[in-house]
């Protein structure tokens, strides 16, 4: 059903009410400007831990024996997030089932490449799937590990999960799994999942879809401008790379073409300079002091999930969500470590919400 | 046989005013009603799903929930009045045993049926606009306690839709009296 028109405004509440304002909670109950003070405050991380108690997340560290880890404190915090998550995705009803299971995606893609490196780097198979990110995890996970070949991923494991499709449209070069290699199915993988998950929001229109595609193709013009400049001083073809950018996006054509060109930072940022507002993360990109490219384009990412709530009756919602949420944990995180390495002076360099 | 002008050769003739009368009065109670029922479930879908998290919403949004319920209170009174409005067709009595009505019962049947569809659409989409506002209100309070009075405000606005159908909805039937009352 498509939620564009009246009707769609008056029946969005049947399936999806109740689990939308749910969503909403969880979102209000984000760490404010004042909790992150506080936690800036902190001398040592159980000062953190007596600090957090206080917020929505409780005494989610309780009983953590000995002194506190941010290992910890990062695995208990994506074990929260991700409760919540699945708590919603096993109640929703289609079409918001289908868009959790999406969202679900793009960490199993992540699983599928951290396990096959890690395995390419002789690591336990046991430890790696423990270090597996919980909100992709999936049945046959555990045999990735026996895989050689590109061939052989697919073959064995891959063809029975939802990533089977993106494999096939990806239609990966023969040869061995090596750094290189997986790097590329990482990106072919990623651009995939990308525009399959775009055509789905597109799909569902009304303000899911305007909401969504503002999201997603921002996602992909910064995949793209990332792949252009980490293929830098590599031996990818033009050919090779143009098979990793995504097909949709405001870069996509003339600005794609362009950046498939470009041979240095100033030829990407000549690439992108009619694109608003991806011309403005260019500026002072490498003067001294200015926030790093990465961090811009997380702050407007902050920016665009902010505005997704600014909207009711639409899916966009439980996406927002969930990454507001993980820039929290990583806010979170970057403070720990902070306090945990003695580095206050960083401790500010970080993406807060509110 | 004709009457006046307005009757002649119409198979409306034929239907009786009764039957006009009450699918007005059915059609006021009836969309009224599910009018109220959509407002309450787009509001309570909300309102429970907010108060999970926040559990003082819980009281002080019920009073969308008692506005989408005035709705279906309009429908009710305005279906009594109609109803005070039905009497015995006494008629003009044709050699053949039929009664034909006169001219002031087709317009009682009439008017009533008018009268009714004022009422209940009105009231329809009055419940569907307070529920939407409703909702909003609710996941408004959740997130911030202060707007919930200006939502109200708007709610208040949305519930005066279904006041307008009522007063025209009286207006309407205001002379309609059908046969002998």
């Amino acid at each position: 059903m498509s939620y564009y028109s009246m009707l769609g405004l008056s029946t969005f509440n049947i399936e999806n009410g109740f689990l939308e304002a749910l969503a909403r909670s969880f979102r209000d109950a984000l760490l404010t400007r004042a909790d992150y003070q506080n936690l800036m405050q902190c001398e040592r991380l159980d000062d953190l831990k007596l600090h957090l108690s206080s917020t929505d997340y409780g005494n989610f560290l309780a009983d953590v024996p000995g002194a506190l880890k941010t290992s910890m404190l990062e695995k208990r915090a994506w074990d929260k997030l991700v409760g919540e998550f699945e708590h919603m995705r096993l109640q929703a009803v289609q079409p918001l089932a289908q868009f959790m299971e999406y969202i679900r995606y793009q960490y199993m893609i992540d699983n599928v490449v951290f396990l096959i490196t890690g395995t390419l780097h002789g690591k336990d198979a046991e430890t790696l799937l423990s270090k597996c990110h919980p909100l992709g995890k999936f049945d046959s996970m555990a045999t990735l590990t026996v895989a050689t070949t590109a061939a052989e991923l697919y073959d064995y494991v891959l063809v029975e999960t939802p990533l089977a499709g993106y494999f096939v449209n990806a239609s990966l070069q023969e040869g061995d799994l090596d750094e290189m290699n997986i790097e590329i199915i990482r990106s072919t993988l990623y651009k995939a999942y990308l525009e399959d998950f775009y055509k789905f929001v597109c799909s569902l229109g009304g303000v899911t879809a305007s909401v969504m595609k503002e999201i997603l193709e921002f996602e992909a013009d910064r995949r793209s401008i990332n792949i252009t400049i980490n293929s830098f001083g590599t031996e990818l073809s033009v050919d090779d790379k143009k098979k990793l950018y995504p097909s949709f996006g405001q870069l996509y054509p003339e600005g794609i073409d362009k950046l498939l060109k470009a041979e240095d930072l100033d030829m990407v940022r000549a690439a992108v300079d009619f694109y608003t507002p991806l011309d403005q993360f260019f500026d002072d990109v490498d003067g001294i002091g200015g926030d790093s490219l990465e961090d811009k384009f997380i702050a407007h990412e902050v920016h665009l999930h902010k505005e997704s709530f600014n909207q009711q009756y639409h899916l966009g919602v439980f996406y927002s969500f969930l990454k507001l949420k993980e820039q929290e944990i990583r806010n979170l995180l970057w403070i720990a470590e902070c306090i945990a390495q003695n580095q206050r002076d960083q401790m500010t360099k970080f993406v807060p919400m509110w | 046989m004709s009457q006046s002008p307005l009757i002649d050769a119409n198979i409306f003739e034929q239907v009786t005013p009764y039957a006009w009368a009450n699918l007005g009065i059915g059609l006021t109670i009836g969309l009224s009603t599910l009018g109220a029922a959509w407002g309450i479930w787009l509001t309570g879908t909300s309102l429970v799903g907010a108060a999970i998290k926040v559990p003082r919403v819980r009281s002080k949004n019920l009073v969308s929930i008692v506005f989408c319920e005035a709705v279906g209170i309009y429908g009710i009174i305005m279906a009594i009045i109609f109803e005070q409005k039905l009497g015995l067709i006494t008629g003009t009595a044709l050699p053949n045993g039929v009664i034909l009505p006169h001219i002031k019962d087709y317009f009682s049947g009439y008017a009533l049926f008018g009268g009714g569809m004022s009422v209940g659409f009105s009231n329809l989409f009055c419940g569907i606009c307070v529920g939407l506002v409703g909702s909003g209100c609710a996941l408004a309070d959740a997130a911030e306690p202060a707007l919930f009075v200006k939502v109200l405000v708007i709610s208040v606005f949305a519930s005066a839709l279904g006041l307008f159908g009522v007063i025209v909805g009286i207006v309407q039937t205001s002379s309609a009296s059908l046969g002998a009352k």
